[in-house]
């Protein structure tokens, strides 16, 4: 009787993993099939056509190296959101964590007070929508000038990165001993060679994680970036939307497929790390 | 102690400033806006019309408390499915089989994946020419598109609900299978050795242990889902209309009054959330006062 239900268990977990990875078949066959007709399952011809339409691939008879660099460096539209899509993650990622690195150390290895109401502050825009923040910033940015420039985009991408990187390094100093800081300091290591030799090694495994899945929260934003970018900065995101909405499937596949490319490899990478302790996986809803 | 002091507000400053000023700034100018405050074209006076506009006037009411409607159900739903495959699979897969490893990377894929992604893929498989249509054409099943079911951009929110689904059960699982691993197995077999059965020791066991964190994750999820524009934007139809994408559409209209009443509907949804989590910290402090 238990071993009957452990097999249906298990054909049930097969068919529950089989409808996760549909969407990801579907993208595929969709940005590689050309003509892929109702009721055809497999498509009869394959093309790269949408990568050709998308600029990301040459013509064929110019898939040389140089026609390659010649293309991307023709500017399209998809290398121009996907070198913004980058730049503002990268960016945002390094200040979230250089602004963050201090304040988590404070209060995760300090008690003062204020403290609760301190984290409150900082966890809210975690749980209330973006929405309710960013209606209102749009009327600020554009009076200061910020509407429609990357270093606005930048700003208002703070907002959702901030606490995710500030709770989850908060977690990892929680369990970080100093004693080791004070003993390489009587030993006489300056304060840039204790934070460079004692305390980054610590920190680092769960620096990553936060890193990673920081960019990740600025590469998936699209309402933000919509709003506070004004149709002057485009990312991913946003070529993603628009072409979904036009109605091209191949083309907005082949999109697709580059937008999730980072986010497979950053799995890939973290998976050892992200099972274990649930210091870092508490902001993931937000993602 | 004066420069711990002075060290704990150096390094707290920075960050409190950013959400300080952008996130509850913004939330601040919203406010002032959905309350007819608008410097920028000389209207100085406070007042609810935008409030009353939008859930009680002829022209919007209906679309208002649809729209409300199909929200709470969307994230319910959502919510509740997603924590209860999350916690089948979680559950499942702590056992040895053949494909564990795939099936747990499979289960956690779309944890990093991008909403809009998400949504697309539900397009790409749910619709009435989708993939799944396609294999149900194949065996038989249907014969031209519209026989297969409507499942996106749907009135009832299932195409909504299904990427919801996706999405968030990668996360359930993460955090469940991390409570689980912290677990170990020596409740259940103490359970076992003590006579309970299998649906016991789920019952009286596994679930009170895995229940405070996936109580927790789901007010994340819900929270989320009740204000997300891009999934409801891409799935949902005009009407009924989730609460996000109507504010959205509201505030990019040209007309200023209709920018207030996007405003006061972005409020309400911010409101309706906190709501909700402080009725959550108000249940699980009595409980812990309880126990």
């Amino acid at each position: 009787m238990d071993s009957k239900i452990k097999k249906i268990n298990i054909y049930l977990i097969y068919l529950g993993a089989f409808f996760l990875i549909l969407p990801i078949i579907a993208f595929f066959i969709n940005a590689f099939s050309f003509r892929w007709f109702y009721p055809q399952l497999i498509p009869k011809e394959l093309s790269l056509q949408a990568w050709v339409r998308l600029k990301l691939i040459p013509k064929e008879g110019y898939r040389t190296l140089d026609g390659f660099i010649d293309l991307w460096l023709s500017n399209p539209t998809i290398i121009k959101a996907l070198i913004n899509s980058l730049s503002i993650g990268f960016i945002v990622t390094v200040i979230s964590i250089i602004i963050a690195l201090p304040a988590a150390r404070v209060l995760g290895l300090m008690n003062f007070r204020f403290k609760k109401t301190i984290i409150f502050i900082m966890v809210s825009p975690t749980i209330l929508p973006p929405i309710a923040f960013v209606l209102g910033l749009n009327i600020n940015f554009i009076t200061y000038g910020l509407s429609g420039s990357f270093f606005g985009v930048c700003l208002v991408h703070l907002v959702p990165i901030m606490p995710y990187v500030v709770l989850t390094m908060t977690g990892i100093f929680a369990n970080y001993n100093p004693d080791f800081e004070h003993q390489a300091r009587t030993l006489g290591a300056n304060k840039f060679k204790t934070f460079y030799l004692i305390t980054l090694p610590a920190i680092s495994p769960g620096l990553v994680v936060a890193a990673l899945f920081a960019f990740l929260v600025s590469w998936s934003q699209y309402l933000l970036t919509f709003l506070i970018g004004a149709g002057k900065i485009m990312t991913l995101p946003l070529l993603v939307f628009s072409t979904s909405s036009s109605g091209n499937p191949a083309l907005t596949a082949a999109i697709s497929i580059v937008f999730i490319f980072p986010a497979i490899i950053i799995l890939l990478f973290t998976s050892k790390f992200v099972s274990g302790d649930s210091a870092a996986t508490s902001g993931f809803g937000k993602l | 102690m004066g420069g711990d002091r002075l060290k704990i507000i150096v390094s707290l400053s920075p960050p409190l400033l950013i959400i300080i000023i952008l996130f509850f700034g913004g939330i601040f100018y919203g406010l002032l806006q959905s309350l007819g405050y608008h410097p920028a074209i000389q209207k100085y006076e406070i007042n609810l019309n935008a409030y009353y506009n939008v859930m009680f006037s002829e022209r919007y009411s209906k679309l208002f408390w649809t729209g409300l409607g199909l929200n709470l159900w969307v994230s319910f739903v959502s919510t509740f499915l997603a924590a209860v495959f999350a916690l089948f699979g979680a559950l499942a897969i702590r056992k040895t089989f053949f494909g564990k490893t795939i099936c747990n990377f499979i289960y956690s894929l779309n944890l990093p994946m991008p909403h809009l992604v998400v949504a697309v893929g539900m397009i790409f498989v749910f619709s009435q020419s989708g993939l799944l249509a396609r294999m149900s054409a194949q065996v038989g099943l249907i014969g031209s598109p519209g026989d297969f079911p409507v499942l996106v951009k749907d009135k009832y929110g299932f195409g909504i609900i299904l990427a919801y689904i996706c999405k968030e059960s990668a996360f359930f699982f993460i955090i469940l299978m991390s409570v689980l691993q912290s677990l170990g197995e020596n409740y259940e077999e103490l359970a076992q050795s003590l006579g309970a059965n299998k649906w016991q020791r789920f019952r009286y066991v596994i679930l009170p242990l895995v229940m405070p964190s996936l109580f927790s994750a789901s007010i994340i999820v819900f929270a989320f889902s009740f204000g997300a524009y891009e999934v409801p934007a891409l799935l949902g139809v005009n009407y009924p209309q989730m609460l996000p994408v109507m504010s959205f559409e509201f505030f990019l209209n040209p007309d200023l009054n209709a920018r207030s009443e996007g405003m006061a509907l972005s409020i309400i949804i911010a409101m309706i959330v906190m709501i909700l989590v402080i009725f959550y910290f108000w249940l699980t402090q009595s409980k812990i006062r309880k126990d």
